[in-house]
């Protein structure tokens, strides 16, 4: 059976990377999602805290011998409290200002970051080794899957449900989403504000360099990983709508797929594709699929 | 108003009359990837190299200094093409060196032929340079798409390799590789079974090795260099390619991303280069050299081209005792036999390909491996009138001229 001169079972293999490329995605801008709802910043340094939570674990491994497992906690750990210190010298500062300050602010760090590790590392990078429980794979009938993929595509289905999870149905996730709408407010309730955004900009960040270990043993460790990602995770939030945390999720690993059919059906577009779809939503919902409507 | 003129003009004259050097210098522009995806095999360590040539004829020609430039052309025809221009016109740049990626490379050349300076390629690959898009101001130095094929192609399918299936960049480097790898392998009596172009820089290759997967080729050939070769070979170990009987063969990689693979990852890959660094003694205290001054990395073998060419460069300078007609230079280093530590003695012919030695390498398994940057071994060596297109199937123009 063929579709479109494709085998079927081919179509599945080629969806299910789809699917794992799309939950890098999803984890990526499910933290750029929770920064924008809550601070108003479009951080640009996301991808580069993605690299960093990647060479991270990197010096764990070369340095301490700490292998993946520990990265795995370690890793976004220190990124998380690198990003802390990030909002409460830097960003705090322009708070009051209009986002693009935030945007150029943050895209300024991203460069510097990317700048210091590409002249410290060279652009290639370096190998990280699989951690050797989750080497080899399954043969399924249209396709060998290795393990590592697979785990990928679980820690991220369970990290983005869990995050949407308490954002909708916790108490703190209420305070965030009330502070969202109106911080003044929360914090005349007795809600220390100011903290509750350290932490989520923390946790954010956090999440970008989870993603960042996730993908050192797949890819490699490489200064220029989180600039090559970064603008398509900025479409997939645009896409998504703008600081909508299930819209992100969604948009994540739907894009992912769509990246993944174009793959097979036109390759030399699949650089472009998600663009293009990104300007479609623009032009007919310009709140993108998943925000609200002004 | 006279008087101006007049005194404009005497200014000048001590310069006219000599009429040597343009602009009392001889400038050298190292143009090439200075923080993407080709920045470790050229980048810097071109600039290191240039540098190394010019300290070796000891810093001038005659009594006229060398200097030399950088800039960034981000793998860009756009970018580097206008700085290419500013160069010349403005920044009194006499010649251009390196240009990784093909398509901005063509681009420099036509540039360089307008302006009738100099322009030494030893990044990019496309057999086109010094084929239907051959300048009189162009040499090509340390490898091109055609010879990759002779010498890795043809080795893969001496070894039984029969069917291809094609990983190709989708730009002008990947789709003269697969075309003239494609020659070969149909030569030697082999086929294509299919191929997918994939867009320069991609991140996950999982869905491309996929397809090749399902054309149960037998030889997966990979027509795109740097950190897309990186990232297909990775994905291939990763989704069983190799356990399930298929071949890898990656047509250009450089010695920097086996480094960024691993042995552990790359081992028994075979592979094309016209320099490797523990080749013998004098390459060998060169690279260190070199390496002293990189940050511990050894050269690639476009490293070595910068190095060769631009000495080349300044010995034809220095026996027209002039550079300022490009095409003049040029031709003056065809009529010059080339002689390095890192080529050896060598030819340029007069479609501007430099001829000399390919070699074909198979990198070590991780116990073979001496210490660092000790990845290859020698399966063999193949002359340069074996390696390199012959000169008449070029199509180049510059040929029929030189040939009546």
């Amino acid at each position: 059976m063929t579709l479109l001169a494709v085998p079927v079972q081919a179509l599945f293999g080629q969806l299910l990377i789809g699917l794992i490329n799309g939950s890098f995605y999803a984890l990526l801008s499910l933290g750029l999602a929770i920064i924008f709802g809550l601070l108003n910043v479009i951080n640009f340094c996301h991808g580069a805290l993605y690299m960093l939570g990647a060479f991270v674990s990197w010096f764990l491994l070369e340095k301490a011998g700490i292998g993946y497992w520990p990265a795995l906690i370690l890793a976004p750990l220190a990124v998380g409290l690198f990003g802390a210190l990030i909002e409460r010298t830097l960003i705090r500062r322009i708070s009051s200002l209009e986002p693009l300050y935030g945007l150029l602010l943050t895209y300024g760090i991203a460069l510097m970051l990317q700048g210091l590790f590409s002249n410290w590392f060279g652009s290639s990078g370096m190998p990280y080794e699989m951690p050797s429980q989750l080497q080899g794979g399954v043969a399924l009938p249209f396709m060998f899957l290795p393990n590592y993929r697979m785990w990928v595509i679980g820690v991220s289905l369970i990290l983005c449900l869990g995050t949407w999870a308490v954002t909708e149905g916790t108490r703190l996730g209420s305070w965030l989403r009330a502070a969202t709408e109106n911080a003044p407010l929360v914090s005349a309730f007795g809600i220390n504000v100011p903290r509750m955004i350290t932490i989520t900009y923390g946790l954010g960040v956090g999440l970008a360099a989870l993603a960042g270990v996730l993908a050192a043993p797949i890819y490699r460790v490489s200064p220029l990983m989180g600039a090559d990602l970064i603008i398509v995770v900025f479409a997939v939030v645009v896409i998504g709508g703008m600081g909508s945390i299930l819209g992100s999720i969604v948009t994540g690993f739907g894009l992912g797929v769509l990246e993944g059919l174009t793959k097979v059906f036109y390759p030399e577009a699949s650089n472009t594709v998600i663009f293009v779809v990104m300007a479609v939503v623009l032009l007919v919902r310009p709140a993108g699929l998943f925000g609200k409507q002004a | 108003m006279k008087a101006r003129i007049a005194l404009l003009l005497s200014l000048a004259l001590p310069f006219a009359a000599r009429a040597d050097f343009t602009g009392k210098v001889i400038k050298i522009g190292v143009l090439n990837d200075q923080s993407g995806l080709y920045a470790d095999l050229a980048g810097q360590g071109s600039v290191i190299a240039a540098k190394m040539a010019v300290q070796e004829m000891g810093g001038k020609v005659g009594d006229t200094p060398v200097e030399v430039i950088f800039a960034d052309h981000q793998n860009k025809p756009d970018v580097g093409s206008s700085i290419a221009r500013q160069w010349y016109d403005a920044d009194g740049v006499d010649v251009i060196v390196d240009v990784p990626t093909s398509s901005v490379a063509l681009a420099v050349s036509g540039v360089t032929k307008e302006k009738n300076k100099v322009f030494i390629g030893s990044g990019p690959g496309t057999s086109d340079l010094t084929g239907k898009a051959c300048s009189p101001n162009t040499v090509h130095w340390t490898y091109d798409t055609y010879a990759l094929a002779q010498t890795t192609g043809k080795a893969e399918v001496q070894t039984g390799g029969k069917s291809w299936f094609f990983l190709t960049a989708d730009y002008a480097f990947g789709q003269a590789l697969e075309r003239d790898t494609t020659a070969v392998v149909k030569a030697a009596g082999g086929e294509v079974l299919g191929s997918v172009k994939h867009p320069l820089n991609t991140t996950d290759f999982s869905s491309f090795l996929l397809q090749a997967q399902a054309s149960k080729a037998q030889v997966i050939g990979l027509a795109n260099a740097g950190g897309d070769t990186i990232n297909s070979i990775k994905a291939a170990s990763e989704f069983g390619l190799l356990k399930g009987g298929q071949k890898l063969a990656g047509l250009l990689v450089f010695l920097t991303d086996i480094h960024a693979l691993g042995l552990q990852t790359a081992q028994g890959l075979l592979l094309s280069e016209s320099f490797y660094w523990d080749r013998d003694a004098k390459t060998r205290e060169w690279s260190k050299k070199f390496a002293a001054q990189n940050g511990g990395k050894m050269p690639t073998m476009v490293h070595a081209g910068v190095y060769a060419g631009v000495l080349h460069y300044l010995k034809a300078v220095k026996a027209l005792k002039s550079d300022g007609d490009g095409k003049a230079v040029v031709d003056e280093m065809k009529k010059l036999h080339t002689d390095d530590t890192l080529f050896g003695k060598g030819t340029i012919r007069a479609d501007g390909r430099k001829i000399h030695s390919m070699y074909l390498y198979e990198v070590k398994k991780p116990s073979e491996s001496k210490g660092p940057w000790d990845y290859y071994k020698l399966i063999k060596e193949i002359p340069g009138d074996q390696a390199f297109r012959p000169l008449g199937e070029g199509g180049c123009s510059l040929v029929a001229a030189a040939q009546k």
